[in-house]
């Protein structure tokens, strides 16, 4: 089992993805440059956070064109997992691999903290080691994740069991005071309609040790590593 | 003025008029052109006078700056190279460095903030370290102005831009209100970053024949001057000089970063500085002194931006995200193939040379030439005069409640009231008042902006008394602070600048560690003025008696001068950079109370002076390390500003990992009741321990003063004082009223009432 993680210029929780999963999930994890587009022996591609070409036009809008992602396009609808977090989780939507787009957040400025998520689905590779409706303590550290859509995709993703996070209260709540972005129906990451892309805002990379505040992130590596042992 | 050079220079070609324009005084001429044996060209001139500017020399500085203490066992490199350098064990070392961008954020508070992060985290990786955590400390003028709110947002936007875009956390920091900085508020920008001890790089220009490599961004006429501009007050025409300010591009600087890295670790470079203040002429002529070598340039070969850029506009350029690097002659085209795998231009523009000259051409012809020991090392010297000034500045609110001093008049009567008419106050209503006063309030509006976790190292980020990184690989965590003493310095220079070594110190042991190093950042007004001379000189004696004594070398860092506006001097205000070693993880403490029924213990000394003794506080760091080491301590708080109250509250303020929690507390009553609740003195740390016993014959071991206070628990705060309740509040409410006042300043509103 190989995890791979893909390194746009610009990516800077590549790092931290990858300690991740050498260090803290213990599976081997190789640096994928955005100009490779050779995908062979990796299982799961993880698309870090950071700033893909300084996001100085709309956020991953530049990443998408880097040769990797038509070998990620691939890779995905081959069925092979792909989970965006963050910076990656507008690459791919930019890159029409998720539906919808990730707005300007609705207070117009960067919010960095830690949050709680509710899991919506546990029939995913990401998700099936949480219980339906576990909260997972998590931060988040965005300027642009307001999560939108058209009406029709907003409840076409709601009913085929899409949604696979959304912000809550502490409560477990999707209340408005929980929504640090303005995300439609407090959306906080999809999957596409396979279940083998999640894209999510949160960062699981940041919250997978204990002593970094939370340890509940590394569920979601779990469930990915679950999925790919059963398969 | 031409009769008085003149003797010297028959024909000067140099009128007095550019020499002001360039910040250079007669005297300074005429030992350029002792130094070349000839009037300098435009180009010559515009060299010396960047290189002489006090911002790049320390003219006014250096003869004070040598009484610093700089050596300790850890330390491996001291003042002079781009950041300092100190062991952490386990092979690794950690660069880190303070630097000021003050004038900049003035004229553009956005691009100003954002280019000096950018500025202070190539000082960390040109010297082979990545950064991993960065902090700052700002001062600004009363949030009453528009003007005022304008430039905080503008410098809380840019430091976020920048740091979060290249990934860096920014992990912590401290911010002032006062009048002083109305028109010139301070960003003093902190980096650390980490390596292998045995893979430092430095600023050095070795081997005649290697080539010299220019990599990163392009060359504009942005920031010319950048350096001069950073060496005098300003008056009406602050606004005319924003074409001076760069402009930050964190993306192009993220990927100088990886190159950097990449070309090092495959043994590539030789020597690297990035062009900073004074751009392609400081890094040049810097690196040869270093190395007592010669420099040759090719300007022509200069990556640039835009067409005819004259000689002195290339060389004066301060144009961002530049490095300069000589590496090995035989290995050029593999330096030049990793820059242009990240995108980058990287060029040979010139030679190292066996002359010691900084020989610079363009279009064929010599335009530059200047020994480069001359620019860098033997700028002129001044030991200026010193005088302290008749009364102290500030003294007119209340002694021992520094606090107020930045507090609306409202507030400040209400403490004047209740210190001078003991009796019946409102002690909840003063609690909130001091909690909602700019000085103390909440700072999350402005550190959620900025990402503080990227890197996965924060254990602690801002909030707590330090910010606290783990060092992956190792059970060990490197804690930080950034402290400036808010207003006793103005008072009493030398005392404000002890206060600041020592609470830094306080704030990382309370943290769970040890002092290792320190930085430093002194923002001064006008050198010329002899009373901002005598602050300067107290300021230097007082962190080096405390930076001896706490074993906390200065290790580097800036003075920054000409903070002034209309001929008004800034408070003096020193910012100590202090970074410790946590030796196990598991002695990571922070400030929060923890858990219902936990024991409140404070400890101080017998001491009841404002003034702090060292040798006191060094026993109570002692105590509250030793305390930490033996598993006694469930959280750490030192006393500062706001006094006791406002410690206990902030302890009970919600943390990522626990909501609000209540206390409730005996006041340790000296029967002055507002100055035992708000009163400031040094030299006091509440802790929390489920053994409240030992903690209690440990302290009173050590000579010093312990006192049971009460339990955690509950969601009020309830302080009591003489059996009485002095205080008692929702803490969740309390809390809200903290944490929104900033927001409601900046928008113009009251917090309270």
């Amino acid at each position: 089992m190989k995890f791979g993680v893909v390194v746009f210029p610009g990516s800077n929780c590549d790092h931290d993805c990858y300690y991740a999963i050498e260090s803290v999930i213990g599976k081997p994890v190789e640096f994928i440059w955005h100009q490779d587009t050779d995908l062979a022996g990796f299982d799961a591609i993880i698309l870090p956070g950071g700033f893909s070409y300084g996001d100085y036009l709309r956020t991953g809008a530049i990443a998408r064109f880097s040769p990797v992602m038509g070998s990620v396009r691939e890779f995905a609808l081959k069925g092979g997992l792909v989970i965006g977090i963050c910076n990656g989780f507008q690459i791919l939507m930019e890159a029409g691999l998720l539906p919808g787009a990730l707005l300007p957040n609705i207070g117009m400025k960067y919010v960095c903290r830690f949050l709680h998520i509710r899991t919506e689905t546990v029939t995913t590779a990401y998700t099936n080691a949480l219980e339906k409706g576990q909260l997972v303590h998590i931060p988040i550290g965005h300027g642009e994740g307001n999560f939108f859509t058209d009406e029709e995709t907003l409840k076409r993703i709601e009913d085929e069991d899409q949604v696979a996070f959304r912000y809550v209260n502490a409560e477990g709540e999707p209340t408005e005071a929980a929504n640090p972005n303005g995300s439609l129906h407090n959306i906080a990451g999809i999957v596409n309609e396979n279940g083998n892309v999640l894209g999510m805002m949160p960062h699981p990379d940041r919250s997978s040790e204990g002593i970094l505040g939370s340890e509940d992130g590394k569920l979601i590596f779990d469930s990915m590593v679950h999925a790919l042992t059963v398969v | 003025m031409r009769e008085l050079i003149s003797p010297l220079i028959a024909n000067m070609q140099i009128t007095p008029e550019q020499l002001t324009e360039h910040g250079l005084s007669e005297d300074e001429y005429k030992k350029i052109v002792l130094i070349l044996h000839r009037e300098p060209n435009m180009t010559e001139l515009g060299i010396f006078s960047v290189m002489w500017s006090e911002h790049c020399s320390y003219k006014s500085s250096r003869v004070h700056l040598k009484r610093l203490p700089t050596k300790g066992e850890a330390v491996l490199q001291g003042p002079g190279e781009n950041a300092g350098i100190v062991d952490i064990g386990d092979g690794l070392a950690v660069a880190f460095k303070i630097e000021s961008h003050n004038h900049p954020s003035f004229i553009e508070p956005f691009q100003g903030a954002a280019t000096g992060v950018g500025g202070i985290l190539r000082d960390i990786f040109t010297m082979g370290a990545r950064p991993i955590a960065a902090m700052n400390s700002l001062r600004f003028g009363s949030l009453d102005t528009a003007q005022n709110r304008h430039i905080l947002e503008g410098v809380v936007g840019g430091i976020a831009s920048y740091g979060n875009c290249f990934g860096v956390p920014t992990v912590g920091g401290e911010v002032y209100f006062a009048d002083c900085y109305s028109q010139n508020p301070l960003v003093n920008a902190f980096a650390l970053g980490i390596f292998e001890k045995e893979k430092i790089f430095f600023g050095r220009a070795e081997g005649a024949g290697n080539p010299v490599i220019y990599v990163g961004a392009k060359t504009g006429r942005d920031g010319i001057h950048g350096a001069t501009m950073a060496s005098a007050g300003f008056g009406e025409d602050a606004s005319a000089k924003r074409p001076n300010v760069q402009v930050g591009d964190p993306f192009m600087e993220k990927l100088l970063l990886e190159a950097c890295l990449e070309a090092m670790e495959k043994g590539l470079v030789t020597g690297i500085q990035d062009m900073g203040a004074a751009g392609l002429t400081c890094s040049g002529c810097e690196m040869g002194a270093r190395s007592g070598t010669g420099i040759e340039l090719e300007l022509d070969r200069v990556p640039q931006r835009e067409s005819g850029l004259t000689a002195y506009e290339v060389m004066l350029s301060e144009s961002q995200e530049r490095m300069l690097l000589v590496a090995d002659r035989d290995r050029e085209a593999e330096v030049l193939a990793v820059f242009h795998k990240w995108g980058l231009d990287a060029v040979t523009v010139g030679a190292v040379t066996d002359d010691g000259l900084l020989r610079v051409r363009q279009s064929g012809k010599v335009v530059a030439e200047i020994p480069n020991v001359a620019l860098a090392d033997e700028g002129p010297v001044y030991n200026r005069p010193l005088m302290p000034p008749a009364k102290p500045r500030v003294g007119s609110k209340l002694a021992g409640y520094s606090f107020l001093d930045g507090c609306p008049d409202r507030t400040v009567e209400a403490f004047l009231d209740a210190d001078r008419n003991p009796g019946q106050h409102d002690y909840s209503r003063l609690l909130r008042l001091a909690l909602t006063s700019p000085n103390l309030c909440s700072r999350r509006w402005i550190w959620e902006q900025y990402d503080h976790m990227v890197g996965s190292n924060t254990m602690v980020g801002p909030g707590s008394d330090a910010a606290v990184i783990r060092v992956k690989g190792t059970d060990k965590a490197l804690a930080m602070v950034l402290d400036g003493p808010a207003f006793e310095a103005a008072r009493d220079p030398r005392e404000g600048a002890r206060l600041a070594v020592a609470e830094a110190c306080r704030n990382i042991v309370c943290s769970g560690g040890r002092p290792l190093a320190a930085t430093n950042c002194l923002n001064f007004g006008n050198p010329e003025h002899p009373d901002v001379m005598w602050q300067f000189s107290e300021v230097v004696d007082g962190i080096s008696e405390a930076c001896v004594l706490f074993n906390a070398p200065i290790t580097g860092g800036n003075v920054s001068f000409y903070n002034e506006t209309f001929e008004e001097d800034i408070y003096p205000t020193p910012v100590i950079g202090l970074i410790g070693l946590i030796e196990d993880l598991s002695l990571v403490t922070t400030s929060a109370f923890k858990d219902e029924d936990d024991s409140i213990v404070l400890v101080e000394t017998n001491s009841r002076s404002e003034r702090i003794d060292l040798e006191e506080e060094r026993v109570l760091q002692n105590l509250v390390s030793s305390l930490i080491r033996d598993g006694l301590v469930k959280s750490a708080h030192d006393l500062s500003e706001g006094g006791f109250a406002v410690a206990v509250a902030e302890c009970c303020f919600s943390t990522p990992d626990r909501p609000v929690i209540g206390a409730r507390v005996r006041v340790p009553s000296n029967l002055e009741v507002c100055r035992d609740l708000f009163g400031e003195r040094p030299t006091r740390v509440i802790l929390t321990s489920r053994d409240q016993d030992q903690v209690l014959r440990r302290a009173r071991e050590h000579g010093l003063m312990a006192h049971e206070l009460g339990r955690v628990g509950g969601d009020r705060l309830v302080l009591e004082y003489e059996n009485d309740s002095a205080v008692d509040v929702e803490v969740a409410e309390l809390e809200g009223a903290w944490r929104s006042a900033l927001p409601g300043l900046l928008e113009n509103k009251s917090p309270f009432e």
